[in-house]
């Protein structure tokens, strides 16, 4: 990380390169975000619709990026050199196109009250759930401390 | 030919996000994850509209599960909230958590009853 703030301080002065990075970032999200949305979709069609509409397809997408995002954002800001390009792809573009928000509110919408509820509480739950797992097996893996108090100073 | 829409849509969706994020943190200086929290309750708005008018299946495939499905987040959300927890700021995290998730059915809900009722 950056010692003031945004990170973004590094680029000033250098405005034509600056520039020509942010849109080859923002391109490199939109290609992971094309196929983190096909990798979705596939799964979606392949995952049946579960006993009173329980939209099985988008659960275990969420749950399973949400594992993968723990894991990789330990990896990203703790053990792998600084790059540039690999959490706008896998973080922002992949992992945040296979995982969906706005599905989960309106099948909740859709779905009969006990089954919204049930599905809303087990997407919260186990989704913080997925993300602790991928983030302590990720640190278990790199051999970083796992347990980490509050820290005023992080980010 | 329903994949490339998939790609499409998602190709659009995930660097708007990206950038609604960027614009939105740039407003504020709190540990609250507001950029991800508008992304994904604006999202939940179009889909539900999107959901209301029943556009033909390119539509609901290049908009609906391509653009609104990158646009909006599951993982970034379930991220920021460990890590507001793991930070201590447990008050910020189960706002974010309840927060997100009432608004964002609540403006699923709109977004359809808008698409359904008015338009």
């Amino acid at each position: 990380m950056t010692p003031s703030g945004t990170g973004q301080d590094v680029f000033r002065g250098r405005p034509a390169r600056r520039r020509g990075r942010a849109f080859s970032v923002v391109g490199v999200i939109a290609i992971g975000g094309g196929l983190g949305s096909v990798a979705r979709f596939l799964l979606a069609s392949a995952v049946p619709v579960g006993a009173n509409g329980f939209p099985w397809g988008t659960l275990i997408a969420n749950l399973s990026g949400c594992f993968a995002l723990g894991a990789l954002m330990v990896f990203v800001l703790q053990v792998w050199p600084p790059s540039r390009y690999v959490r706008p792809f896998l973080g922002v573009g992949f992992l945040g196109g296979y995982t969906t928000f706005s599905t989960v509110a309106v099948e909740i919408t859709r779905l009969a009250a006990p089954t919204a509820a049930v599905y809303a509480a087990v997407s919260l739950v186990a989704g913080l759930a997925a993300v602790w797992c991928g983030m302590t097996l990720a640190r278990l893996a790199a051999r970083i401390p796992v347990r980490r108090g509050p820290r005023k100073e992080a980010r | 030919m329903t994949l490339l829409l998939v790609f499409l849509g998602g190709a659009v969706g995930a660097p708007t996000r990206y950038l609604m994020d960027r614009l939105v943190q740039r407003w504020h200086d709190t540990v609250f994850p507001w950029g991800t929290f508008v992304v994904n309750v604006t999202g939940s708005f179009v889909l539900g509209l999107l959901t209301g008018l029943q556009p033909g299946p390119l539509v609901a495939t290049l908009a609906g599960s391509g653009f609104c499905g990158a646009l909006t987040t599951f993982s970034t959300f379930g991220f920021e909230t460990m890590r507001l927890i793991e930070e201590g700021s447990f008050a910020e995290a189960a706002l974010n958590v309840a927060g997100s998730l009432l608004l964002g059915v609540l403006a699923a809900a709109a977004g359809y009853g808008l698409a359904v009722h008015i338009l």
